[in-house]
């Protein structure tokens, strides 16, 4: 594969798949609020994804979003494990909204400098648009931080459960050196220490013990095409409705 | 076909009356707005009966950009051009700054109170002054920072007791 098909794959495919997660809330957000909050990021991230794809459509003579969305195997997902993860309760979601947005955020801040340039104009026309989400992560997880023993508890089991996955999202790729060589991507674990920075002194500020960062293989695999059992069944729901009517136009 | 190709080159189509005919593409999601209005033209070429506009898409996920894209092709054939072509400027990001002074009245006239003009990138500070719309007040907080559509947020204003929503700054 391409080094570069690689880095935007698993990148569309993190996208699609939280987003899908997020959608998931749709009707069932805690508040009203919330639910507009969780449906507005997935529309956003999918929208996201689809860009992305279409990158590699016009770049890279890739097959058409739609295919890729609908018609891979589990096996073609570059995607990593934490997003997969069933969204649990509100708690797990939030948490890990946290982790990944702040991960995403920093990966477009870094290849606003891309040298592959159409990658470069994308993380610029989308930084704006991603701020919101992590602001609304950062309101939200400060609120419920400083409101009741119950809800800083359940923040902190979250933060244990997310934090180990959220390793897989630094995943190293097989062509980290490619990447960073030819001033695509400068890298994974440049990302993971600038995430860390960010992460840690906000959740150290709202009181939560933050897990030590590790390389251990918690949540690793997903950029190998390994993935977790919660993967296929997602994918059958989300390709329900175009395998039911493959020749209906929309 | 002969003859209907001479017709529709007889008149010069002048770079004004492209941009007359831009200014009645409206945004579906906020139709008293048209996309001149919301800055999302960045270049028009007129080469004898050949047009080319581009589009800055707005928001990356917004769901109106696909039909404003084939509602400003259909309005420039109107005008008589025998070649039209859209494009998506994929290069120029869009910015709230872009809508223009009618853009931000209309908005304000809607309900919808515009976005605030920034210089450096807006923070946290930035997003919870908002002025209400129906009485003027600045006494309002932030409620959510999502609203009906992606590009609008959602405030309260202690002023008249009213939630208000608000165009965001991007």
């Amino acid at each position: 594969m391409n080094p570069t098909v690689e880095l935007i794959t698993k990148m569309a495919d993190d996208a699609l798949i939280i987003g899908h997660r997020h959608s998931e809330w749709t009707g069932l957000g805690p508040i009203l609020e919330e639910d507009i909050a969780m449906a507005s990021m997935a529309q956003d991230k999918i929208g996201h994804a689809l860009a992305l794809y279409t990158l590699l459509q016009e770049h890279f003579a890739g097959p058409d979003p739609d295919t890729m969305a609908f018609s891979r195997k589990p096996a073609d997902f570059r995607c990593c494990h934490l997003v997969e993860h069933p969204n649990g309760d509100y708690d797990f979601t939030l948490m890990r909204h946290f982790l990944f947005d702040h991960a995403e955020w920093l990966r477009y801040q870094m290849l606003r400098q891309s040298s592959f340039a159409p990658m470069a104009h994308f993380a610029n026309r989308i930084s704006g648009e991603l701020k919101y989400h992590i602001l609304h992560a950062n309101t939200l997880l400060q609120r419920l931080a400083r409101g009741s023993e119950e809800s800083h508890a359940r923040l902190q089991a979250a933060l244990n459960d997310a934090f180990p996955l959220a390793m897989g999202i630094f995943e190293p790729g097989p062509y980290e050196q490619e990447l960073a060589g030819t001033g695509v991507f400068a890298g994974e674990e440049i990302l993971k220490n600038r995430w860390f920075l960010e992460v840690e002194h906000r959740l150290l500020s709202w009181g939560f013990q933050v897990p030590a960062l590790s390389d251990a293989p918690a949540g690793w695999g997903g950029r190998k095409g390994y993935h977790t059992e919660f993967l296929q069944p997602l994918l059958d729901e989300m390709a329900a409705v175009i395998r039911s009517q493959p020749e209906a136009s929309w | 076909m002969v003859t209907e190709h001479i017709k529709q080159r007889t008149p010069v189509l002048s770079l004004q009356a492209v941009w007359d005919a831009l200014a009645q593409v409206h945004d579906p999601e906020l139709p008293d707005l048209s996309i001149v209005d919301l800055g999302m033209v960045s270049e028009i070429k007129v080469n004898d009966n050949r047009v080319q506009v581009k589009i800055i898409p707005t928001y990356t996920a917004c769901p109106a950009t696909a039909l404003i894209q084939l509602n400003v092709a259909e309005q420039l054939r109107g005008l008589g051009f025998a070649e039209v072509e859209v494009l998506r400027d994929s290069q120029t990001p869009w910015s709230s700054n872009r809508i223009s002074e009618s853009g931000r009245k209309k908005l304000q006239a809607l309900g919808l109170a515009p976005p605030p003009q920034f210089d450096s990138p807006w923070t946290e500070q930035t997003l919870g002054q908002a002025t209400c719309p129906f009485c003027g007040s600045n006494d309002t907080h932030l409620h959510s920072l999502f609203g009906t559509t992606l590009c609008r947020s959602t405030h309260f204003c202690t002023g008249c007791g009213q939630l208000f929503e608000r165009f965001k700054p991007l």
